[in-house]
């Protein structure tokens, strides 16, 4: 471009491009996600008996909320990494491992006590293994993860000694999958403050920046004194950490715990960060996609289910929408580059 | 039989959004000749090229081949009408062959529709050898340098019969020997009949190459010279509009302090021992052919390679720069030659790309002081006269003037006290470049020891006090003073014999 263009296009307002291009320029997938929930109220309305629809109800919503709180605060630890150009494959693995450790832990003959740290801190270590094969082995992300999904997925059932644990006395975490706060269930909280807490450090902090550069250009960050290997070990870790909670989580709710817990999670955590915008080959994306993400993937497996639509199709659906959806943020970005 | 145009381009103009790119622009092209297209970045050269080869549609205009319209609609139609096009950026797929590469996409089918290998082979050998490559068809592109990457494509042109080969920069990335080289193949094109559009910055290289020249200037044609009418003054005066009488003179009132970077015996993977130093308020150039260890040089000093020996002094006090952190942090930068590859981060805003250096120093706790930073960003801007449009703007969508700009931005946030700029200047428009040069040049009043990386001589003439010179990883000489000519340069660098030394520097002399 010449520096006329840079100068006009300064100085102009954005011509070309339709408006619903803008609009979407905006907003991202928020459209997408208000459309479809208005298309499942309408299904369900249209398919009741009675003509009402409970979709849109407040204990539907707050389902819908509950529901995507796990595959949440994965998706956003999903961010920071993708954000690096990386991958996590690990993370529904990870997540049954730290589970399972907890659990066991909050047996009476252990010490139930030290339940939640143990969650956090398996969750956070099997993190940390990942960041450092990526960074100090240079081992390509995407295999990383393979091996280490797998081989904890094992370790998961060893450790489970392949049944399930279950305990349904924990004081200690009973509360953060089956209580209230102001009315909201902590579940939800706890959602929404790994969000805020995500958001806070990729926007506000010199280590967010410069996991958006590592992102952008790994070269580049390195020649301006950016220390990649630690950007990275970070990235794995915190994406660890939040494995972990998601595992406290999900195992506080169900009162127990085993090998299976998690799998196939990591695919829901993707797909909610590339709903949300965020370019897997780094350096662009938000945490409000993610959460935008995430919403969308919790109103389909909520309303599909509410039709009654067998799981097989439900599958089906959700593949379609993911792809579609990714489809129609291609063109939105290509109006906002002809902007 | 050389006067009828076999290519006629009229009335071409486009728009992209709310940007005119050309404008009633046109050009005719002769068959077997050699014609420059010249303008400075964003000029609409390469929008123009696109058009012609199909990547493009222009909104308006038409284009006459033998005289008759064509609709060339994709490239496709382009390479079917014979028109091949050359970018600036390489398309080699480097894990393939060489005859694979040149038959890429066109791939010739044998019995049963299976690919046809020996006559690919064959064919690629033969335009190999019209061009005096020496590489074979079977050579893993992988292994070829950027020269011969390029022989790889001009090759992929000739097999589709091309009659117009459009070469966009070609000797951006060469050495001054693999330029004459490329030199040759062009006139020996040309005497087959061949027409090639030339695009370049380079006076020197359309003054030695080219028989005609058509100049134009933000995106309109501004006029046409024969060979016997060239006239770089004059040219430069019709690119930019106006003359461009101090495009060097910028060496006064310096005054060279004491010795701030001091470099002993400083050996790496690549580089021999080598010993050089700058003082404060010196401009010294770095010269040598393409591959004579001046980048890697720069990059043990940085810290960014690992040094096998030696020693780096700043101010006197030996240091150790392990990373490029360390290096940062005393006061050194280091800008980078592939801006894009190296130095930028396209798709974030400037004020991510000019702050990130400092954004240690403007934070609490690790928690950014993002005012703080749009200030920052915006007295850069100003400053420097970077045009984006504001600090917020995506740094890929800019002109390279403006990129490079935003980069050396990035630096001088740091308050260097020893600045080396790797290649400043590549694929930099002339008004750039001329900025780019004042920058340098107060940089240097201030007291920076500056350290200039280029392979464009008339540049290292014109802005450095003094020309270190390597060649093949070790420092061969030093020249200052009067003493600093291309003659000299290019005997050091070359340690060619004079005659030699003086024919390759003629090449530059405009």
């Amino acid at each position: 471009m010449s520096t006329q263009t840079i100068a006009s296009q300064a100085s102009l307002p954005p011509r070309r491009g339709s408006l619903a291009g803008q609009l979407f320029n905006r907003l991202g997938m928020l459209p997408v996600l208000i459309v479809l929930y208005l298309v499942f109220y309408g299904l369900t309305l249209y398919f009741s008996a009675d003509g009402t629809s409970n979709f849109m109800s407040a204990d539907n919503t707050m389902n819908i909320m509950r529901q995507v709180a796990i595959n949440l605060v994965l998706a956003c630890g999903m961010t920071f990494v993708i954000l690096t150009a990386g991958i996590d494959l690990s993370v529904g693995s990870m997540l049954a491992v730290s589970a399972v450790l907890g659990m066991l832990m909050s047996l009476p003959d252990h010490h139930p006590a030290l339940a939640i740290p143990t969650f956090l801190i398996a969750g956070l270590v099997l993190g940390m293994l990942n960041g450092a094969m990526v960074s100090f082995l240079s081992i390509n992300p995407f295999v990383v993860t393979l091996g280490t999904m797998t081989a904890l997925r094992g370790a998961a059932y060893l450790f489970a000694d392949g049944t399930t644990v279950l305990n349904q006395q924990i004081p200690s975490f009973e509360w953060i999958g089956n209580g209230d706060f102001l009315g909201l269930p902590w579940l939800v909280w706890i959602a929404a403050g790994v969000v805020l807490l995500s958001w806070f450090i990729l926007k506000k902090t010199v280590l967010g920046l410069h996991i958006y550069a590592v992102g952008g250009n790994p070269q580049a960050a390195r020649l301006t004194g950016i220390k990649v290997s630690f950007v990275l070990l970070f990235v794995y870790s915190i994406s660890g950490f939040f494995s972990g909670l998601a595992g406290a989580m999900s195992s506080s709710r169900l009162y127990g715990a085993n090998g299976n817990w998690g799998v196939g999670y990591e695919l829901d955590a993707i797909a909610a960060v590339v709903l949300g915008g965020t370019s897997l080959m780094g350096g662009v994306g938000t945490i409000w996609g993610t959460v935008i993400g995430a919403l969308i993937i919790g109103v389909m497996n909520n309303g599909l289910t509410i039709l009654g639509l067998s799981s097989f199709w439900q599958y089906v659906a959700k593949g379609a929408v993911i792809v579609l959806a990714v489809i129609l943020d291609k063109w939105r970005q290509k109006q906002a580059a002809l902007n | 039989m050389m006067n009828t145009a076999i290519l006629e381009m009229s009335g071409i103009s486009k728009r992209f959004g709310a940007t005119r790119a050309l404008s009633d622009m046109r050009l005719a092209i002769r068959a077997g000749e050699i014609h420059a297209l010249m303008g400075e970045n964003g000029a609409g050269k390469s929008t123009l090229m696109k058009i012609l080869s199909g990547v493009y549609q222009p909104d308006s205009g038409q284009i006459l081949l033998d005289g008759k319209p064509i609709a060339i609609k994709g490239p496709s139609d382009g390479r079917r009408a014979g028109i091949n096009l050359i970018y600036q950026e390489l398309s080699v797929s480097t894990n393939l062959t060489v005859a694979e590469n040149v038959f890429m996409g066109s791939e010739p089918r044998g019995r049963f529709g299976l690919l046809d290998r020996s006559n690919m082979r064959m064919w690629t050998n033969d335009v190999l050898a019209l061009l005096g490559a020496p590489f074979t068809a079977d050579t893993h592109a992988g292994k070829l340098s950027i020269a011969e990457q390029q022989q790889v494509e001009i090759a992929r042109a000739l097999i589709h019969k091309g009659r117009i080969l459009i070469m966009d920069e070609p000797t951006a990335a060469l050495s001054d020997r693999e330029t004459e080289h490329l030199f040759r193949v062009v006139r020996k094109l040309r005497d087959e009949g061949i027409a090639v559009i030339y695009i370049s910055h380079r006076m020197a290289e359309v003054h030695a190459l080219a028989d005609r020249v058509t100049i134009l200037r933000d995106g309109s044609y501004v006029g046409e010279m024969t060979r016997d009418e060239l006239d770089p003054g004059r040219i430069v005066q019709m690119m930019v509009g106006r003359p461009l009488g101090d495009f060097y003179q910028h060496k006064a009132g310096r005054v060279p302090g004491r010795v701030m970077l001091e470099v002993e015996n400083l050996s790496g993977a690549r580089v021999k021992p080598a010993s050089f130093s700058v003082r404060a308020g010196e401009v010294v150039g770095l010269a040598g052919l393409v591959g004579a260890g001046r980048t890697e040089l720069a990059r043990l000093i940085f810290g960014a390679d690992r040094k096998h020996g030696g020693r780096v002094k700043i101010d006197g006090v030996a240091v150790d720069t392990r990373d490029p952190l360390t290096a940062i942090r005393l006061g050194i930068g280091y800008l980078p030659e592939d801006r894009k590859g190296q130095g930028l981060f396209l798709q974030l805003s400037a004020l991510t790309n000019t702050t990130l250096n400092v954004v240690r120093q403007h934070c609490r706790a690790g928690i950014i002081n993002h005012q703080a930073l749009e200030t920052l960003t915006n007295d850069a801007i100003a400053r420097l006269n970077i045009k984006v449009p504001g600090p917020h703007g995506i740094v890929g969508g800019l002109s390279g003037g403006n990129q490079q700009k935003v980069l050396l931005a990035r630096w001088l946030e740091i308050k260097p006290r020893v600045l080396i700029l790797d290649e400043p200047t590549r694929g930099v428009d002339v008004g750039a470049k001329s900025e780019i040069y004042r920058i340098i040049h107060e940089l240097a009043l201030n007291g920076v020891a500056v350290v200039v990386i280029s392979s464009e001589l008339p540049e290292v003439i014109g802005i450095c006090d003094r020309v270190v010179v390597m060649r093949e990883g070790h420092i061969s000489g030093e020249v200052s003073g009067d003493a600093v000519t291309q003659e000299n340069i290019m005997t050091l660098a070359t340690h060619a014999s004079e005659p030699a030394a003086n024919a390759i520097s003629a090449l530059h002399a405009a």
